[in-house]
């Protein structure tokens, strides 16, 4: 009996002892931060931080060396939570507060190239070959990836129209001094 | 009967007087009708006639857009002149598609009008129900929801009470009041209608003490009906607010992000009991309302009914006009009520009162800094803390607003009404919820979003295995196939 527990308990610290060296020195090296900041992006891939995608632009933040503002599709929304979690001031006064863009397909330029169709990432264009394109426009998420591609200009960029539903009511402009 | 104490609430000078013993005056009809698709929460309506129609009275000319969406029907018999877009009578002053009629002056009724149920009592509710949604009616009250949506409560729910509200606790407005009076026995029926579509056993009516003649002729009305009763409510602002109505009589507070229906209550508003008298014992649908112009700016001010689509601006003259430039025209009550942005704006479904409004009224000043006297805290009918979340939303930091309970703000106005700092305390609450509904909407679109390319880079990846999966298997076919032959030129050089 007491050789079997204490057989046991020498196999358990043993092992103990190799596993946790073991994780130590063979760590693969990753920042929790950054999946805790790919999570507030958009995970659009878009690119239009300038990086790859959002996990690129997530590395690139968690080191710092990065603005919080680039992200077009998040909006103030993702940068005010990148600004909480990294503990920096959300300093959204250089960021110009872009409304929703959308694409749209002038009818009578497109000639079914199908290249737009292959650069979607959220599948949002639908057509097929010599056939006319459109835009699911609530599948959109502005990334103007199309808009790039297209070799007839038929793509144009719009803005997502304010609805009545949509709107609301501005922040009170007449504040008080001090409160 | 019993009633509960409600928390809060203020009571501001009611200037009822103005309008309230004078009988409602018919409108004469107006040049031009303008049918706006969107009159109710929920998804627009669908236009289904087009210029150069003709169309007779109550004929529908949109269909309902959705589950939670209804008709619109034409006011008067005449000409579509076009579906174009016109300012909605709306604080954005955004625009509606709105459908513009010309009266030909003949104000025919549709041939094919619904046959009026002959015993809507004995009809099964869901009887009821379509031909309340076939006939357009949304809550006259203000918040125009549609009316058969929230009849169907009764299916979901184990209800006992109808409560009508004739509360009608806004300043100024008298329109609830003089239909109570001179209609009392439609809206008795209407109610009975309704409690029998939603399988409420009783109906309780509540009207503000401030409203005796309505008491009494509503009183008379139900005296033959056992199940209903007419009850006098303190004159305590906002008592017409639906939850706080429930309250003071159940003594029941409906809990956050709930409805009244959890409580058993479905409140409906008197206009709209009328409405459903209409649409099941005659056919009609709705097309008319009555309406309060009121305001130390309107000449003569009066309760007027006005086919709907008739432009403020030809309300406003047939009121004699303004003696003054107003310094507001107010949709609606003035404490809940919103600005509109012109006079060239229909009137809708859902609106209860037109004020033109002088300075002297508005009292605007200058908002100074708060003194933390707490009277805002004091007052709130919903028990929340207006100095606390204002400061929050100041500061923009609406996370912190809405754990103070932002969102549950009915925007009552009691708070800013009081404030002796005058700080506009319900501005900050109305945009704090726009902008939190509006960050919360973004959020939903970005996730469907990323759904779709997740969903979109997984196809992509199974595209690409499976052609690398066909290039190898083609590659070993061929393989083979060379084998096979090396195999059979073996087989024939031996």
């Amino acid at each position: 009996m007491l050789l079997d527990v204490g057989s046991l308990a020498v196999m358990g610290v043993t092992l103990g002892a190799v596993l946790g060296t073991a994780a130590k020195l063979l760590a693969v090296p990753t920042n929790p931060l950054e999946d805790e900041l790919q999570a507030l992006l958009p995970g659009s891939q878009c690119g239009q931080c300038g990086f790859v995608g959002c996990s690129q632009y997530a590395a690139a933040l968690a080191k710092g060396d990065t603005p919080i503002t680039l992200c077009a599709p998040g909006g103030k929304g993702t940068i005010e939570a990148l600004a909480k979690k990294l503990g920096v001031e959300a300093n959204a006064d250089d960021h110009e507060e872009q409304a929703p863009q959308h694409a749209h397909i002038k009818e009578d330029l497109c000639i079914g190239c199908l290249r737009c169709v292959q650069e979607c990432t959220s599948d949002a264009i639908v057509g097929a070959n010599k056939q006319l394109h459109t835009i699911i426009v609530d599948q959109c998420h502005g990334c103007a990836k199309c808009f790039k591609v297209c070799p007839t200009e038929a793509i144009e960029m719009c803005t997502v129209p304010v609805t009545m539903a949509a709107w609301h009511w501005g922040k009170p402009q007449s504040e008080p001094a001090h409160h | 009967m019993k009633l509960f104490p409600v928390r809060g609430g203020i009571h501001p000078e009611y200037r009822k007087e103005r309008t309230a013993e004078q009988a409602i005056v018919t409108l004469p009809m107006p040049a031009a009708l303008y049918i706006p698709l969107q009159q109710h929460i929920g998804a627009a309506s669908e236009a289904i006639v087009a210029a150069g129609d003709s169309v007779k009275k109550g004929q529908v000319i949109a269909k309902s857009g959705g589950v939670v969406s209804a008709a619109a029907h034409a006011p008067t018999s005449g000409l579509v002149v076009a579906v174009t877009e016109v300012t909605a009578p709306h604080a954005s002053g955004l625009p509606l598609i709105t459908i513009i009629i010309e009266p030909d002056g003949k104000d025919e009724w549709a041939d094919d009008l619904p046959a009026p149920i002959a015993d809507p009592f004995a009809a099964d509710s869901k009887v009821i129900r379509d031909r309340v949604a076939a006939s357009g009616i949304v809550g006259m009250g203000g918040a125009a929801f549609p009316s058969a949506v929230k009849l169907n409560l009764g299916t979901q729910h184990k209800l006992q009470t109808l409560l009508i509200n004739g509360a009608e606790c806004e300043p100024y407005l008298t329109c609830d009041d003089r239909v109570m009076r001179e209609f009392a026995d439609e809206v008795i029926d209407g109610a009975r209608i309704m409690a029998h579509a939603l399988g409420a056993p009783n109906i309780v009516i509540g009207i503000e003490t401030n409203k005796p003649a309505a008491i009494e002729a509503m009183g008379k009305a139900a005296a033959a009906h056992t199940n209903i009763t007419v009850v006098g409510v303190p004159v305590q602002y906002p008592m017409g607010s639906e939850r706080h109505l429930v309250q003071a009589i159940t003594g029941l507070e409906t809990p956050a992000r709930k409805l009244t229906a959890d409580l058993g209550v479905v409140v409906h508003n008197v206009a709209t009991a009328r409405a459903v008298h209409k649409a099941v014992r005659l056919g009609q649908p709705l097309v008319r309302r009555v309406i309060t112009v009121s305001g130390g700016a309107v000449a003569r001010p009066s309760n007027v009914e006005v086919p709907l689509g008739t432009m403020v601006a030809d309300l406003v003259a047939f009121c004699g006009g303004f003696t003054q430039p107003p310094r507001r025209v107010v949709n609606g009550g003035p404490m809940m009520g919103q600005p509109l942005p012109s006079l060239e704006v229909p009137v809708v479904k859902g609106m209860s009162g037109i004020l033109g409004l002088t300075t002297e009224e508005t009292g605007e000043e200058p908002a100074k800094p708060c003194i933390r006297c707490g009277t805002c805290v004091t007052i709130c009918p919903c028990g929340l803390v207006p100095v606390e979340m204002a400061r929050f939303i100041k500061h923009d930091r609406l996370d912190d607003a809405a754990k103070w309970g932002v969102t549950d703000c009915v925007s009552c106005g009691s708070c800013s009404y009081v404030c002796p700092s005058h700080i506009p305390l319900v501005h900050y609450f109305n945009y704090a919820k726009g902008a939190l509904s509006a960050a919360d909407r973004e959020r939903r679109r970005l996730d469907t979003i990323k759904g779709l390319v997740e969903n979109h880079n997984a196809r992509i990846e199974k595209q690409q295995a499976a052609k690398k999966a066909a290039a190898a298997a083609a590659a070993a076919a061929k393989a083979q196939a060379a084998q096979a032959s090396t195999t059979d030129d073996d087989k024939a050089n031996a």
